[in-house]
């Protein structure tokens, strides 16, 4: 939810989406992605759509889970009346923000209002993000008893100089502490890191690793740093009172990550995402949630400034909570924009989604958007950043150096 | 024109006739401003053709400069009264004592003969038009022999067509008459006839030693050419007048829109300033760095340097022009013989002699900048004629010089290295042999027209250092290593390499980045369309354009490698 909310088309009042985005539901799964925009501070790299208790007035904390309430029946209906065939829940998951900043009994209740509306799947994966310094145990069991069964820390970095440039207030040797309680809890762990922080070294970023890894989590995201306009960070660099990140450097730490979750036992999946295998298993516990966005299901998302796709339609609600709340007590869809892709742009969405993922790209989607699609493909095997074997077998699968340059590639395949 | 006032010299020559009572007589007083600097010689040269006297004005703030003296040579030569005049009097910092010393030095006399002005204030005005009146004889000519009347200039007017200003040397011409150009034999009827006084005023007809315009309705300037006589076609001379040296582009540079779809506006535009100024040549050219644009020939820099802006500012033009360069007469080893305007088409092969244009400058200066100035005519393989001084602190030094080596930045160097004191003129003198070659520039292999450079053989190789090294700061990382080299025919010189780029990917694409991710690789798409292509290798075009603009070198923005 990084960002500045898209340029789009008005959304209906109600709501309501054209008939044409039942076409394929029978072969997408249904996901839900619940938006809790409360911090306790606002990082200094953040741009996403969150707020400190300061900052918000209209919309408590307190009422917070009962709006997001109204948005989940507001949701049924209109999938309802869009004439999709109901379909149970394969994910959930409650980002932010802070989810772990409201009581666990508030999650809990969200959460339950979502079985009620929708049903979950067998094994459905419901993963909470969680301050390393929000949860206690007590917490944890409490989540788990209500239906969570991940949770994901935003660990950032094991150096406290590096947490200090990143405006984090947690404190590191609390992981330990808190990823053992989830997993005494019976929760999946995964843990966020970021690297490339300004005047990070590569000593820093291995201590980093070393230590997300010493937690032992099921599943690990390595992010580079993106300096987003607006933030406090990118004025920090264009003052000059913190150093630009360097790209080299950044290729360094990312080569680093992989080479040393890959010792771990870790199996990289996406661009940023490693996730270890489960035991006895050929699977890996990688986020089926996370997944559902790259292959292009659907989605709801649920509160301020959350974006949704359903069969092709985008839309993303307004920005500010107590606007949001506004609209859902007068019974007007949240909606502040929508667009409606025509079959060409999903069809390269598809290709700068699918690239990303170890699976990778069928060869032939590449070449319905641009007939020189082979050639292209043949200078990426020659300059080392592209699978040839797997090529040769019509998917498209980046090579470690290749997958720090998707967005090159990407261009590429899609200039016509 | 603007760019005349905004940068305080004159361009295109000015003629004016303004009437003046002196000792209860009425006169009537026909001038022509000038141009001053060396890239409008031949303005200056045909004015002053047309005159009996010069008024030889010296900014009484600054002094004598290189080109005032390669103006009053072309007064001397041409026989001219002399009036010298110090202008500007009332400046703060004028010193006309010191000046007036100097003029006298240089021209004889007493520095109390030296006429004090100001423009600006009228103060000695009436002085000077008295002493033109006395001193300036009056004009010699036969008013009953066949017309003969010298054009001094044309400019294209887009209203009333090409106007030619003309001195009446012989007889008269007077309107509704056929006249005729003595050169091409053409005929065109008088439409007009008049004087500038200074706003153009029709008469009954121009005289012996009147200068004034003409009017026939011909639309082009090349018709009624700069130096021609014009007669009378019913009673016709049967002599010319000598007319003027046609002048010759001494400089060459390639002018290229920016935006590639502004080629037509450029060529219609280069049309419409050929029919002011029949000095400017140009021809299509392409290059692989810049496209469709034109290779075009200019006296000089400031020439060009005018050009290009005028085009900008009257065409509203993004141009970029190609570094300047000389014509060098190349003989092969077979005896054929190649004029090259463009570093790119220097032949290849067995190569028996070039020749390069040498000029004299005249480089006048403060004393205490003489060692500098010495040194920087030393590196651009100066040979010094002579040094003299030309008042207690101020100094003349006169170079042979290849106009190569002065066209590209001598002038901004000369002035950074003299606190801007110093002046420069020069005139070509010819031909020289030179021991030049062509450094090419090649990325990943691929030549790129727009950097061959034509350079002595002891400075190939820091002109290949210097621009590898440039465009591996301009051009942008690619997806694998690239490649530059500077090459003398198959012998590379000089190597950098852009490393290959190693990141580029956004770290997060979940749900709410998805839409933003697309729009961006969307625009981004857009950005590719301006890229060139060399190879395999995209170039942004502004990386070309920042690498051919001189200053980039300085400071500008530089790309973190």
């Amino acid at each position: 939810m990084a960002g500045p909310l898209p340029i789009g088309d008005p959304a209906p009042a109600d709501g309501k989406l054209a008939p044409s985005v039942k076409i394929g539901s029978e072969t997408r799964t249904l996901h839900a992605y619940v938006h809790i925009p409360f911090c306790k501070v606002r990082c200094g790299y953040c741009d996403f759509n969150t707020y400190t208790a300061s900052e918000l007035e209209g919309a408590k904390q307190s009422d917070y889970a009962d709006i997001l309430i109204s948005e989940i029946n507001f949701s049924r209906s209109v999938l309802e009346s869009s004439g999709i065939p109901s379909r149970k829940l394969s994910t959930v998951f409650f980002g932010g923000g802070t989810p772990t900043q409201l009581p666990a009994a508030d999650l809990v209740r969200i959460l339950q209002s979502l079985k009620t509306s929708f049903e979950f799947e067998v094994n459905a994966e419901v993963t909470t993000e969680a301050n390393p310094d929000t949860v206690e145990y007590e917490y944890l069991l409490e989540l788990k008893a209500g239906g969570f069964n991940r949770i994901s820390f935003g660990m950032q970095s094991a150096i406290p100089e590096v947490l200090a440039t990143l405006e984090r207030t947690h404190n590191p040797q609390n992981l330990p502490v808190v990823v053992a309680a989830a997993k005494a809890a019976g929760l999946k762990t995964s843990v966020d890191l970021i690297y490339g922080a300004p005047a990070e070294t590569i000593q820093q970023w291995q201590a980093s690793l070393e230590a997300a890894i010493a937690l032992e989590p099921d599943h690990i995201s390595a992010y580079s740093l993106i300096v987003e306009e607006g933030t406090k960070l990118a004025r920090q660099i264009k003052s000059g009172e913190l150093p630009e990140p360097d790209e080299d450097l950044q290729a360094d730490k990312y080569e680093l990550a992989d080479e040393l979750l890959k010792n771990a036992g870790f199996v990289w999946y996406e661009v940023s995402n490693w996730a270890k295998q489960v035991d006895g298993s050929e699977s890996i516990n990688s986020s089926a949630h996370n997944i559902s966005y790259w292959n292009s299901q659907d989605w709801w998302g649920y509160g301020p400034g959350a974006h949704s796709h359903v069969g092709g339609t985008r839309w993303w609600n307004v920005k500010h909570p107590t606007t949001y709340a506004a609209k859902l007590a007068s019974k007007v869809s949240p909606a502040a924009g929508r667009e409606t892709l025509s079959d060409k742009t999903r069809l390269e969405e598809r290709i700068l989604l699918e690239i990303r993922v170890s699976k990778g790209l069928p060869i032939e989607l590449a070449k319905l958007v641009n007939h020189e699609a082979a050639n292209l493909i043949a200078g990426f095997i020659a300059d080392g950043l592209v699978d040839p074997r797997a090529a040769i077998g019509g998917v498209l699968k980046l090579t470690l150096k290749g997958r720090l340059l998707a967005d090159s590639l990407v261009r590429q395949l899609l200039s016509d | 024109m603007d760019i005349e006032r905004e940068r305080g010299i004159t361009i295109k020559s000015q003629a004016v006739r303004m009437p003046w009572e002196s000792d209860g007589k009425t006169y009537a007083l026909n001038m022509i401003d000038t141009p001053g600097h060396v890239d409008f010689t031949y303005e200056v040269s045909r004015s002053l053709a047309a005159c009996e006297g010069a008024v030889l004005l010296v900014d009484a703030a600054q002094g004598i400069e290189a080109q005032t003296l390669a103006n009053l040579y072309l007064a001397m030569e041409n026989d001219l009264q002399i009036i010298p005049v110090l202008n500007k009097i009332d400046l703060p910092a004028a010193q006309p004592e010191k000046y007036a010393e100097e003029l006298a030095n240089l021209i004889g006399g007493n520095p109390e003969d030296c006429l004090r002005v100001s423009g600006k204030t009228g103060i000695g005005v009436d002085e000077l038009l008295d002493k033109i009146v006395a001193t300036v004889p009056h004009p010699i000519g036969d008013p009953n022999a066949p017309a003969r009347a010298m054009i001094f200039d044309s400019v294209y007017d887009s209203y009333r067509g090409v106007i030619t200003y003309v001195r009446m040397i012989d007889g008269n011409l007077s309107p509704r008459e056929k006249i005729q150009m003595m050169s091409t034999r053409a005929v065109h009827e008088l439409l007009e006839i008049g004087v500038s006084s200074p706003e153009p005023e029709p008469t009954k007809g121009l005289g012996v030693g009147e200068v004034g315009y003409l009017i026939t309705g011909v639309k082009d300037v090349r018709q009624s050419k700069v130096g021609d006589t014009i007669t009378n076609q019913g009673k016709p001379a049967t002599e010319a007048l000598k007319g003027y040296k046609e002048p010759l582009p001494m400089v060459y540079s390639g002018i290229y829109p920016i935006d590639g779809s502004d080629y037509p506006v450029l060529r219609e535009a280069l049309d419409k300033l050929k029919l002011s100024d029949a000095a400017l040549v140009y021809e299509p050219e392409t290059s692989v760095a810049l496209g469709f644009g034109f290779r075009c020939g200019f006296l000089g820099l400031l020439h060009l340097e005018i050009i290009t802006e005028r085009l900008e500012r009257e065409f509203g033009l993004d141009l970029i022009a190609t570094a300047p360069s000389v014509v060098y007469e190349v003989t092969m080893d077979d005896g054929k013989e190649i004029t090259v305007t463009n570093p790119s088409e220097f032949p290849g092969g067995k190569i028996k002699q070039v020749l390069e244009p040498m000029v004299k400058a005249t480089i006048l200066l403060p004393k205490d900048y003489t060692g500098t100035v010495m040194e920087l005519c030393q590196t651009r393989r100066g040979t010094m004629i002579d040094m003299q001084y030309l008042g207690e602190d101020r100094v003349q030094l006169r170079y042979t010089l290849p106009l190569a080596e002065i066209v590209f930045d001598f002038f901004d160097q000369l002035k950074s290295k003299t606190a801007g004191y110093a002046s420069l003129d020069y005139e070509e003198t010819g031909l020289e042999k030179g021991d030049l070659v062509k450094v090419d520039l090649l990325l990943q292999g691929e030549q790129v027209d727009a950097f061959s450079a034509i350079v002595h053989k002891d400075k190939a190789y820091a002109y290949g250092v210097m621009i590898t090294g440039k465009l591996r700061e301009l051009i942008p990382r690619q997806q694998f290593e690239v490649p530059i080299q500077a090459a003398i025919g198959a012998r590379i010189i000089a190597r950098e390499s852009i490393r290959a780029m190693r990141k580029d990917v956004l770290a997060k694409c979940y749900g709410g980045d998805i839409s933003r991710k697309r729009k961006l690789l969307e625009k981004q798409k857009e950005g590719k369309k301006r890229m060139k292509m060399v190879g395999r290798v995209e170039v942004p075009q502004e990386a070309f354009i920042a690498a051919l603009s001189s200053d980039s070198e300085k400071k500008g923005e530089k790309k973190g490698k």
